[in-house]
């Protein structure tokens, strides 16, 4: 937590902060003009150029140590709205700024303006729409006022709901409309929220609210309907039906983009709210449920997996799962305590990590259902000879979901389990071994008949383009090495948070 | 009790009755023809709580264009209505969704209670700048210069909302028009009609947005009327529904957005940062900004009612 | 009881009223209808928030007052988009279940375009 004078005023280098959101909003804007073929060109030559932002606002943070902010429009909060970007934020914005553009890259043999047309609805849609999903994403992780956040919740929305359609199948409308029905439920809820809070305090900005922030019946009702409405948006169990069907019928690059990115917006909204907005707030009760929930999550949601008989419907189930992991975070990583520390680089290295595993999966199960033409689990047989690299890909990305080492996700795990069992709370460390194990049971009914040599070898419709696999691939060697993290990537997580908070003292 | 004490509790009383109205009725029409009626009252609401800016939007947006999206979405849902009660929820899970629904509002109505009276605000930090904006109406400054950032994603966010209406089209008819297909009668009475209006509406929509500076009004209010008028010689077919793939169509949806992009970027040249306004020329860089978003919020609004293309572009 | 107080308690109402419409109606359409009216009530408690904060010369804070206008914008296009989505998936099925499992059917010819 900053100080309070230097939270309200801009830093060097805050510029950077307006530039990564402003860039993709230049993006969705001349796409939709020029249009044609060109939206894919304008797109795909703003990615680098966005990464090289993202890359240079983490930079500049671990160079001076200290958050960027910037204040829009000249007028300081609590008139004005401010940007803030620390530790935990510069990590999303880095790992949003790899994974679209992997999407991106990969999109790009599915998302093709047919010859001699000069615009195609399914190109044009997909191209503006994700770099609409990377300005939302960007402006959730640089957002320091509650209803700023809000309406770039209502962007992530509209851009995520249409990517699920897009292909225009009767289950993914279905799957789409029930998506959300459920967002706005969210929203309307969050909005509620930020309305009391607002009565209560005169002000939105998170900083701010973190200073005037006592423990009120208002607030107490206003942080049951944020949560309420954010836990429906990150589909924690059980506001988890919209999700399953969702992310595995939509395009195998726009799953990836929803599995890995799009529900951490709103679980990173979350972290903000109970970390930096009501940390006077310290209930356990709120905690414990959270984490009830999420263990609930990861049992359910795996179980579930195991009896899924289509590939990405596994793959979306054990999103479910795996979001359970970061609620885990909560009781563990509140109260200032030594352990403190260790849970929220863990729940953080669980997000980053899941991103990383489940992109490489997601696209990895779109190259199989495009080879083979379906994505049935019982027909992989002799996959891993027509495919290696593909099966590979999906393996390392299940490694770090079963927290193996070496990978991120073992990682992180190893640093949830070490702050349960020294805080006492031996129950979550429990829960996330049986996970891993559960984990490990949806992962093996996949490879084992991908590496197993079929009687027959399996048909392929078409070859697969090796730069696609070696994004996949690439992906998830990401996911690995996350694994290998030094110290001074714990510190660089830090940045921003107050030593009290963290239990660093 | 005043006069005007026993207005408000009738008020109330009435906007839940017609609330009610809406969540209870059988048919999908009737609910949606006391939506309308509700946006209405609650504009009442509003200007009884002296927010005229708010009652304006809410009549033109909330209630009267909402309102015609959602009566010709229910004039063409009504077959499916019948299939849709054999999924209703059992009586059991139904008492329990009502007294979850209760619970919530029954905290929200402690919390009202509750409030500090006055309450916190930022009243007078938004009249202490407003000389600086040059302004009269603090709601404008709020939106076009306090809380610009606000406004200007929310621009993007509408053309986000064109581009997935669109995008729901089948492949075939991307290019196309949208709106249904209907003879043209030049004689009839809604020709008739959109020619008394359009010209009138168009005038006060214009007005509506100039006047939004010092007194209430603005940008969205004055767009939604102009929208109206749009759609109303759309619906008697005095003029045709553009292309999506028109350019003139696509640079008025994104004139808003790019005019406030474009000044909030000249603000890190010319003034002291993204979306500042160098002193002196705040109020007419305002209007600018808000003449384009007008025409903007007039373009997108009837392409968000009328939906996706509905047949094959013209060769 | 003054006017901001009745429009607070009234608020809540709509929001119970709202939420109530969302989770029970099975056709989408009075979904889309309630989530409007759950919309509408969150305005009005920003709408008393407003009317409280009269202050410096202004009968309500302009500050919420903008945030409601924002939000009637946004809750509209919501609306339009769910709204297309619906009659899109009309158009495919022929019905408004939302059960991903329910099983395909073609669109009987009653159904409108």
């Amino acid at each position: 937590m900053l100080a309070l004078a230097s939270a309200l005023t801009t830093t060097a280098g805050g510029y950077l902060l307006v530039l990564a959101i402003i860039l993709p909003v230049i993006g969705i804007l001349l796409s939709l003009v020029i249009g044609g073929r060109h939206a894919e060109r304008i797109a795909l030559a703003l990615m680098p150029v966005g990464f090289g932002i993202a890359l240079a606002i983490a930079i500049e943070i671990w160079r001076t140590g200290k958050p960027l902010v910037y204040i829009l429009g000249g007028w300081t909060p609590p008139l004005g709205i401010a940007l803030r970007a620390d530790g935990f934020s510069a990590v999303m914005l880095v790992t949003a700024a790899l994974v679209v553009p992997a999407a991106g890259y990969f999109a790009r043999a599915n998302f093709q303006t047919p010859q001699g047309q000069f615009e195609a609805r399914a190109p044009l849609a997909f191209w503006t729409l994700l770099q609409a999903l990377w300005a939302a994403l960007n402006i959730v992780f640089l957002g320091g006022d509650l209803f700023n956040l809000y309406v770039a919740l209502e962007l992530l929305t509209f851009a995520a709901v249409p990517l699920v359609c897009l292909d225009g199948r009767p289950e993914t409308l279905i799957a789409a409309l029930r998506y959300l029905l459920f967002a706005l439920f969210g929203s309307v809820f969050y909005l509620l929220g930020v309305a009391l809070l607002y009565g209560t305090y005169g002000t939105l900005d998170i900083v701010l609210l973190s200073a005037r922030v006592r423990a009120e019946p208002a607030v107490y009702v206003a942080a049951g309907l944020m949560t309420a409405g954010l836990l429906a948006k990150t589909a924690l169990f059980p506001l988890h039906l919209w999700l399953p069907p969702a992310h595995a019928n939509a395009p195998a690059p726009a799953s990836a983009v929803l599995s890995a990115l799009v529900v951490k917006g709103s679980f990173f909204l979350i972290v903000r709210l109970w970390f930096d907005v009501l940390p006077a707030l310290t209930i356990e009760a709120a905690t414990s449920i959270l984490a009830t929930l999420g263990a609930a999550a990861i049992l359910f949601g795996s179980i579930l997996a195991l009896r899924q008989e289509r590939l990405k419907l596994l793959i979306a189930y054990s999103t479910v799962a795996q979001i359970g992991y970061l609620f885990l975070m909560f009781p563990l990583a509140t109260g200032g305590h030594p352990w403190s520390a260790d849970a929220w680089n863990g729940g953080v290295l669980q997000v980053l990590s899941h991103a990383f595993a489940k992109a490489a999966m997601f696209l990895a199960a779109g190259l199989v259902a495009e080879s083979l033409g379906h994505d049935r689990i019982s027909d992989l047989r002799g996959l891993g000879r027509a495919m290696p690299m593909t099966v590979f890909a999906f393996g390392l990305g299940g490694l770090s979901l079963m927290g193996l080492p070496p990978s991120g996700g073992f990682a992180a795990k190893w640093l949830l389990v070490k702050a349960s069992v020294e805080s006492g709370q031996w129950l979550w460390a429990v829960v996330m071994l049986a996970g891993g194990l559960l984990a490990g049971g949806y992962v093996y009914r996949v490879l084992a008949p991908a590496l197993a040599n079929g009687s027959t070898p399996l048909e392929t419709r078409k070859s697969t383009s090796r730069s696609r696999e070696a994004i996949a691939l690439a992906l998830a060697f990401v996911a690995v090495l996350l694994g290998l993290a030094p110290a001074g990537f714990f510190t660089f997580l830090q940045i921003g948070r107050s030593a009290a908070m963290a239990g660093l003292q | 009790m005043t006069v005007l004490q026993a207005l408000d509790i009738g008020l109330a009383a009435l906007v839940l009755a017609v609330a009610g109205w809406t969540i209870v009725a059988r048919e999908a029409f009737a609910a949606v023809v006391g939506y309308v009626a509700y946006g209405l009252l609650l504009s009442l609401v509003w200007v009884r709580l002296f927010a005229v800016d708010v009652a304006l939007t809410e009549a033109a947006i909330g209630s009267g264009v909402t309102g015609v999206l959602l009566i010709s979405a229910a004039a063409r849902l009504r077959k499916t209505e019948a299939p849709a009660t054999d999924e209703r929820l059992g009586a059991p899970l139904r008492l329990l969704a009502g007294t979850v629904c209760a619970v919530v509002a029954a905290a929200l109505a402690a919390v009202v209670l509750l409030m500090p009276d006055p309450g916190s605000t930022l009243a007078p930090e938004a009249a202490q700048h407003l000389a600086e904006t040059g302004l009269g109406n603090p709601i404008t400054a709020v939106l076009i210069s306090y809380r610009a950032f606000d406004t200007m994603l929310e621009k993007v966010v509408l053309i986000l909302a064109v581009i997935g209406v669109w995008s729901l089209a089948p492949d075939r008819y991307w290019g196309g028009a949208p709106g249904p297909q209907r003879v043209a009668r030049h004689e009839g009475a809604l020709a008739f009609l959109a020619q008394l209006l359009a010209p009138l509406g168009i005038v006060v929509g214009v007005h509506i947005f100039w006047v939004g500076a010092d007194e209430p009004g603005g940008a969205f209010q004055g767009g939604a009327i102009l929208a109206a008028m749009w759609m109303i010689v759309m619906m008697a077919r005095l003029v045709e529904a553009p292309s999506i793939s028109a350019l003139w169509l696509r640079l008025t949806l994104v004139a808003g957005p790019v005019v406030f992009l474009a000044i909030g970027v000249l603000g890190f040249a010319v003034a002291s940062g993204f979306l500042t306004y160098p002193t002196g020329f705040a109020k007419p860089l305002i209007l600018f900004i808000e003449a384009f978003m007008t025409l903007s919020i007039a373009a997108t609004l009837p392409m968000l009612v009328m939906g996706p293309p509905s047949r094959p572009p013209r060769p | 009881m003054s006017t901001a107080i009745l429009a607070g308690l009234t608020g809540a109402a709509l929001i119970g009223l709202g939420l109530y419409g969302l989770i029970t109606h099975p056709h989408p359409l009075r979904k889309i209808l309630a989530f409007n009216l759950l919309g509408s009530g969150v305005f009005l408690i920003f709408g008393i928030i407003a009317r409280k904060g009269a202050a410096a010369g202004f009968a309500a804070d302009p500050v919420p007052q903008a945030m409601v206008i924002t939000g009637i914008v946004v809750a509209f296009s919501a609306t339009a988009l769910a709204v297309a989505l619906l009659l899109r998936l009309v158009q495919e099925t022929g019905r408004t279940t939302l059960r991903p499992d329910a099983p395909a059917k073609p669109p009987d010819a009653g159904a409108d375009a």
